[in-house]
């Protein structure tokens, strides 16, 4: 008791600033937790992080939130989470549906920016990413799985996503609305996809007459998300797994 | 140097104390003040400035410019392209030079447990550049959510007068406990808990790349100003404050500091002042000598030189006395 009094004071005014100290306190902690309970259980990330982000538990140790990868980047792949997103409050994410990462800058630049490493510097290649693994997750919707063409803009006329296309112009990325196709049979996936060998159109059977194909990714995939994002059907067939490696994604499959 | 720990034991949360054995100087000065005709004199004084002393505005003016001109240089970098102050407040690059806030580094050292050299570099730089300039220098200086905290201070304050709010005082020590549950939270959790609640992170963030809804979590810390406790987050809560605070704890050049010669005591500047521990010096009988330079936990913002009628309270650069 004499502790009590001793810690809290003698004067009633003095116990209750010592008990507001403590409500307040606790509550400012119980709020900056609750920003961070969400995160033990999104370390199976929903999003994809930027190229060469740190393992999910060591990248959100080491972002410091400060949004220089952000500035960085050509074509504005990079968003920093909100409170009520669960998974960070200003730390980076790629939303590749709406932009996908594209390597329009050549060099990696958001690796280059990150100040503390959360985007691991080890990293001096677009090759050497893994922010996740193509899947067709919808085969049913796929164009070329059922043999046939895609004519006019990827992603309708008011869609803001950008691409750098080379044959257009090589440095400067350019709306995909201003960019339409005529193709006899949708290879939008392949071609548009910033790395070499990542995902090619297999034939569906052995008849050579047959024109179905399928995309197959391959394990040089990165997990940009290009694919997602040109896929002209809705929703996407196919979708990046964020942090899936391509062991991974295989074990999947045969299972 | 028992004068640095005072000022250290008194930022951490203890009550200043009055001094057990005054210089000589400052003893003659107290004995000359208490003589009846000094104290006729005094009184005369308060009397007069009460009537013809309005304070200036000035280093108000300075110091919201210096707090407008250091964001926007980040939103402009950004939004306009001018690349001269890239990143947010947590951590940037001027002109190519890295530079990391010391709270959000230190946070970001304690979850991740490697210290990246650049992130090093940042942080030694803001650190030299921050006691050069007085350590707490960048919480009325530099940060936003100061500014938006004076504002709801005035709104508290009008309210007060009215009888419509009134202020509910914390014990000062809390933001030395934060500091700690803070500091454990990011080692043991491996994440930059504080972060989530930081509001200086939150609004420098909200301004550079657009609102979202973590201004919620500043809206609260203000309307709690307003209407509860005046200056809560930045007087009992905010670890960067502290963090900053021991930054310019020794022997930063840049000071307030007060001479009890030309004190008349009316106390009007622990009225004004954000941390008034800081300024126990200005009670009769409580100025260790008859110059005394203003504890760490001050955050040089100059609104006690406003409001002293009688200049016991200046600026004070170190080494540049001669030239004022």
């Amino acid at each position: 008791m004499s502790l009590l009094i001793a810690l809290l004071g003698e004067r009633r005014s003095d116990r209750r600033e010592f008990l507001r100290s403590a409500a307040l306190g606790t509550a400012v902690v119980g709020g900056a937790l609750a920003g961070f309970l969400p995160l033990p259980r999104a370390v199976e990330a929903q999003h994809l992080r930027p190229p060469g982000a740190l393992d999910e538990r060591d990248f959100l140790a080491a972002c410091i939130k400060c949004g220089q990868c952000v500035q960085v980047c050509p074509v504005e792949a990079i968003k920093l989470a909100d409170i009520n997103e669960g998974f960070g409050v200003g730390v980076p994410y790629i939303g590749a549906r709406d932009q996908a990462c594209d390597f329009s800058c050549d060099a990696v630049q958001c690796v280059l920016a990150c100040p503390t490493g959360a985007l691991s510097h080890d990293l001096s290649a677009k090759e050497e990413t893994r922010m996740g693994f193509a899947r067709l997750a919808h085969p049913d919707l796929c164009l070329a799985r059922q043999g046939l063409g895609f004519k006019g803009q990827a992603r309708g006329g008011d869609f803001p996503g950008l691409h750098r296309y080379a044959a257009v112009d090589r440095w400067n990325p350019i709306p995909i609305a201003d960019h339409p196709y005529d193709l006899p049979l949708c290879d939008l996936c392949v071609r548009e996809c910033p790395i070499k060998d990542a995902i090619e159109l297999a034939p569906m059977s052995d008849d050579p007459a047959d024109p179905r194909r399928t995309p197959k990714v391959k394990d040089a995939c990165v997990g940009c998300g290009m694919c997602e994002m040109i896929c002209p059907t809705e929703p996407a067939a196919i979708v990046i797994d964020a942090r899936r490696h391509p062991q991974q994604a295989g074990k999947e499959q045969t299972s | 140097m028992s004068g640095f720990f005072d000022s250290l034991a008194v930022m951490f949360g203890r009550e200043p104390v009055k001094p057990t054995a005054p210089t000589e100087a400052a003893k003659a000065l107290l004995a000359f003040k208490r003589t009846k005709e000094q104290v006729a004199l005094r009184r005369k004084a308060i009397k007069e400035e009460k009537i013809h002393y309005t304070p200036s505005r000035k280093w108000r003016l300075r110091r919201w410019a210096s707090i407008i001109i250091v964001n926007l240089l980040f939103v402009l970098s950004f939004q306009a392209d001018i690349q001269l102050l890239e990143g947010a407040l947590t951590a940037s690059r001027f002109a190519g030079f890295h530079l990391a806030d010391l709270n959000a580094a230190l946070q970001v050292m304690l979850a991740y447990k490697h210290v990246v050299i650049n992130l090093a570099i940042g942080a030694i730089t803001v650190l030299i550049a921050w006691w050069l300039l007085g350590g707490r220098t960048f919480c009325s200086w530099a940060c936003p959510y100061h500014l938006l905290g004076e504002i709801a201070e005035a709104l508290h304050l009008k309210l007060a007068a009215k009888g419509w709010a009134s202020d509910h005082p914390l014990h000062r020590g809390t933001r030395s406990v934060m500091y700690v549950v803070f500091a454990g939270l990011a080692l043991v959790t491996g994440y930059t808990v504080f972060e989530t609640i930081n509001p200086v992170g939150i609004l420098s963030r909200a301004m550079i790349y657009g609102a979202g809804l973590a201004l919620a979590w500043v809206v609260l810390l203000l309307l709690i100003e307003v209407f509860y406790s005046r200056r809560f987050w930045c007087r009992y809560m905010c670890p960067v404050g502290l963090t900053y605070g021991l930054v310019g704890a020794a022997a930063a050049p840049v000071r307030i500091t007060y001479n009890a010669e030309n004190c008349l005591h009316e106390g009007e500047c622990r009225k004004v002042c954000m941390v008034p521990h800081v300024l126990s010096m200005t009670r009769m009988s409580w100025n260790q000598d008859v110059k005394v330079d203003v504890g760490a936990d001050c955050t040089r913002c100059g609104m006690c030189v406003e409001v002293c009628p009688t200049k016991a309270l200046t600026f004070k650069v170190k080494g540049l006395e001669g030239l004022g």
